[in-house]
């Protein structure tokens, strides 16, 4: 007997881009990359099963740099994109990928309704807490306090929570990951494609250019991973209580996670056991054509 | 001027009143009879209170606008009677229920149909029941046999149980033959054709002709007067296998569709000006990924909020521009709701083939308007014609060699959908390069933009050979050319007969498709006029620029109409003939709108 593979087995590498990445040296978004490239490798993946789909900003130039089919869209519209994609072709493995003012800034309506919908996507929010293609203004995820080109005098508002956020409005895998913890971005990778729902991982992603407040060092020595404290992901007010820590203690890691809520597809009564509907034959069939006209009459 | 059966009734009421249920039923009724149909609902964006007035006229030859007269009147309440009255002419009827309604000072030979409700049914508690009287009335004035009304009312009371329907039967048998011991029949009734017709609204034709050109994916966000085709789709969703989502904003909306139809499927939205401003931004984003999707915009009065329930053809420059930056789309606005259903097919294709965003104008008058329609006229098949369109999962891969923006002599590129082994490819907004790759930032080159800019420019070089040219309309050598795109087709049409019989030789242009614009065979055509009169429902005269930039010919007059309400042929008619004696100052006639709403 012959066993035919279909595909051979990947590496990280087969998922570098046409192009390097841009990113100034230093950029925690090169760890993000590097990360997801190694996990759906390991996960065994194709490249034409998986869309890469992210908005505008530094970190959404990341399909370019990724080896998958992309999506480079609209400033925050990356979420409201990608599930169009996936509930047109719920086959396919979905990344969204941008930053913290793409995504809780422009893109915070579709981020709150991604999240109630439970959309079946891994979304990676690369968090510098700081506009940086635009060159440095303040960001909904900056720090009271903080100096920018448009705050020269320190930014008065508070900063959006992401992980509260997240939970509070359903999604159902919300993680937070920092650059300098490659490992440990690959684990909750993992976990949010192998997800059914919206996962959310929001990484500390400095920006070694514009932020000099939420550095590398700024996190190495506040960062606590939440698997070293014995935190139960399906306590939801746990992972509240741990995300509204912001001090000396910051913690990263798997915050919650609901496996037992269904994602979009799976509650749409036309995709039971039925092809994406990107694969439906588009003429209707004489039974639906004559329905249409007889209740016309 | 028409020989045959026309014939008008209006309802008039408040909101809430029920003035839905017997429209419905009276459509129905005609339509089965074969009778053509056009009814125009003036309501408010109100739930409850406020006043509605809903005309229907029927004929037995075809009917393209609500008319100029009304014949048979139904006040379901004292406002309407006290605004409406005295619009009634010679033979003509009003029914009231003569227990809470008073008519007010009437013209000679209007019959007035009073109906003592409590006499008729002995309840004083049921509010509707004036309504099903009032059909039992009607259908006597018509000249038709109880049996029709009887069939009709358990047709339409048929899910709310026996009881319900047979105490309307017993109402409107007590009305009937009050009527028939009281009041005078009209002198013609209601003919019968042979050939059943149906009945639809613009927006349930713009919503099937989605279905039948293969629309598997619909959004929406609601907005009046477009939401008739998010209800349609929802409604027939799962029989028809489409994807029917309700999004946050329209931004949504346009960005989900997006990211639909880049998976092959064709999707569809459709809103109103003010979710359409939404969703500028994606459209513009469509026309540089290069993925083929259809926007309708269904215009009501603005700017901003505006008048949320009436028409307006105010958008037109919207589409046009619609969005940042130089781009090629489609825009075409549909003559009627018919041409409306089989519009969504034919834009399908050329948004297909041409891998660009495709926008369709229609309005209240259209989309809101309930019309006959011979069910034979509906091509539930066309053609679908999916252009350079990629999706086969067992093809063979090509890593390394496919190019999504490949520049080919007709700048249209192979589109591979994502799914498809070997080829892998990322489309984006930023401007890039014919692999895809962005060539904004680091790589910027002025000869791969310009490259770039004339690959989907030169796309659409040929589209005109695949858009019927418009065409000069009625007799050859006319002393006026009535000029009117989109909505206006019905009325300018039934307009020209009234101007031809007050002596006025008339002929029309109906632009359809806005762009690409046959500039030439429009040059050609207005060469020949004597006398161009530009028609359109909005005060600044949208096309008439438009026609001026795009030709070089300006109007030698216009007709415009901005309070909301759409054109009635006499005001067309009374504007060519003001314009023919002189009597514009400033070259734009404004008819009057008499208050029938």
């Amino acid at each position: 007997m012959t066993v035919e593979l279909r595909h051979k087995p990947l590496t990280a590498k087969d998922f570098k881009g046409k192009v390097d990445p841009d990113w100034c040296p230093g950029c925690g978004d090169f760890a993000l990359l590097r990360a997801t490239q190694m996990t759906v490798a390991k996960l065994g993946l194709q490249p034409h099963e998986i869309v890469c789909v992210s908005g505008i900003g530094c970190s959404s130039n990341f399909p370019g740099f990724f080896g998958s089919y992309g999506m480079h869209t609209l400033h925050g519209r990356a979420l409201a994109v990608a599930t169009g994609v996936k509930m047109a072709n719920q086959n396919l493995t979905i990344l969204v990928t941008g930053g913290d003012g793409d995504g809780y800034g422009i893109g915070g309506n579709h981020f709150t309704h991604t999240a109630r919908r439970n959309v079946d996507l891994t979304y990676l929010v690369m968090n510098n807490q700081i506009y940086g293609l635009t060159t440095g203004q303040v960001s909904p995820s900056s720090s009271v306090g903080m100096k920018t080109k448009s705050t020269p005098f320190g930014n008065v508002e508070r900063p959006v929570n992401p992980i509260t956020s997240a939970i509070m409005n359903g999604a159902t895998y919300v993680a937070r990951g920092f650059s300098g913890n490659i490992k440990q971005l690959r684990t909750l990778i993992e976990g949010a494609i192998n997800h059914p729902g919206f996962a959310v991982i929001d990484v500390f992603s400095p920006c070694v250019t514009f932020n000099r407040d939420n550095t590398y060092a700024f996190f190495r020595g506040r960062v606590v991973p939440l698997e070293k404290e014995g935190h139960d992901p399906g306590d939801w007010k746990s992972a509240c209580e741990r995300a509204m820590e912001w001090g000396d203690r910051i913690y990263t890691g798997l915050f919650f996670q609901d496996p037992t809520v269904a994602p979009l597809h799976a509650l749409e009564p036309i995709l039971d056991d039925a092809p994406p509907v990107c694969q439906v034959p588009e003429p209707l069939t004489a039974t639906q054509a004559d329905r249409i006209i007889q209740r016309m009459m | 001027m028409n020989q045959g059966f026309d014939f008008s009734i209006a309802i008039g009421g408040a909101a809430g009143q029920g003035i839905a249920t017997p429209g419905n039923i009276l459509a129905r009724t005609f339509v089965r009879r074969g009778l053509h149909l056009y009814a125009y609902n003036a309501y408010q964006s109100i739930i409850r209170g406020g006043h509605i007035f809903l005309t229907m006229r029927v004929s037995d030859r075809e009917v393209l606008s609500h008319g100029d007269q009304l014949d048979l009147l139904l006040c379901l309440n004292q406002d309407t009677m006290t605004r409406h009255l005295r619009h009634l002419g010679p033979g003509a009827c009003a029914i009231y229920n003569s227990d809470t309604i008073t008519p007010g000072e009437v013209a000679d030979g209007v019959q007035l149909c009073g109906m003592p409700i409590f006499e008729m049914t002995g309840d004083r508690k049921n509010k509707l029941a004036q309504n099903t009287a009032a059909l039992g009335v009607m259908v006597h004035l018509l000249g038709l046999d109880f049996e029709i009304l009887e069939a009709a009312l358990e047709l339409q009371f048929g899910r709310k149980g026996e009881a319900v329907v047979s105490s309307n039967v017993r109402v409107a048998r007590a009305a009937y033959d009050y009527s028939h011991e009281r009041f005078t029949p009209l002198p013609v009734p209601l003919p019968h054709n042979e050939e059943p017709l149906a009945v639809w609204t613009g927006n349930e034709a713009l919503a099937m002709g989605g279905a039948a050109a293969g629309v598997k994916f619909y959004c929406a966000y609601p907005m009046s007067p477009s939401t008739g085709v998010l209800h349609w789709m929802a409604k027939n969703a799962r029989e028809l296998g489409i994807m029917v989502r309700q999004v946050e904003d329209e931004i949504g909306v346009a960005n989900m569709a997006i990211g639909a139809a880049h998976t092959g499927v064709r999707a569809m939205c459709a809103t109103s000006g003010g979710g359409f401003a939404l969703m500028t931004e994606a459209i513009g984003s469509a026309a540089m990924m290069e993925i083929p999707l259809v926007f309708i915009n269904v215009m009501r009065a603005g700017p901003s909020t505006g008048v949320p329930t009436k028409t307006e053809q105010g958008d037109l420059w919207q589409a046009l521009g619609a969005s940042q930056g130089d781009f090629e789309r489609f825009i075409v606005a549909p003559e009627s709701a018919e041409d409306a259903f089989h519009t969504i097919g034919e834009v399908f294709n050329l948004a297909d083939r041409y891998q660009c965003p495709a926008i369709v104008l229609s309005d209240l008058l259209i989309s809101e308007g309930t019309f006959s329609v011979p069910p034979q006229s509906l091509d539930m098949y066309p053609p679908i014609e999916r252009g350079k369109l990629i999706r086969d999962a067992e093809r063979n891969g090509t890593n390394g060699t496919y190019n999504r923006y490949l520049d080919t002599e007709d700048g249209i590129s192979p589109r591979a959908v994502p799914g498809t082994p070997g080829f892998v490819h990322v489309v984006a907004t930023d401007e890039h390069d014919e692999e895809g790759i962005l060539i904004s930032d680091e790589f910027t080159d002025p000869h791969k933009r310009r490259q770039m800019v004339e690959k989907r420019a030169r796309k659409l070089s040929d589209a005109l050979t695949r858009i019927p040219p418009p065409e000069i309309e009625g007799v050859e050598d006319a002393e006026v050319t009535l000029v009117g795109w989109g909505s206006t087709w019905g009325v300018i049409r039934e307009a020209m007969e009234q101007i031809e019989a007050r002596g006025v030789a008339v002929n029309r242009i109906a632009v359809k498709w806005i762009l690409p614009f046959h500039a030439d065979a429009m040059s050609g055509l207005l060469a020949a006029a004597k006398k161009i009169l530009i028609v359109e429902n909005n005060h600044s005269g949208q096309f008439a620029r438009f026609l001026r930039g795009e030709t070089g010919f300006s109007a030698h007059g216009h007709i415009r109409k901005y309070d909301g309400e759409p054109f009635m042929p006499h005001h067309i008619a009374d504007g060519v003939l003001a314009h023919l004696a002189g009597e514009v100052p400033g070259g734009v006639f404004v008819p009057e709108q008499e208050i029938r709403v």
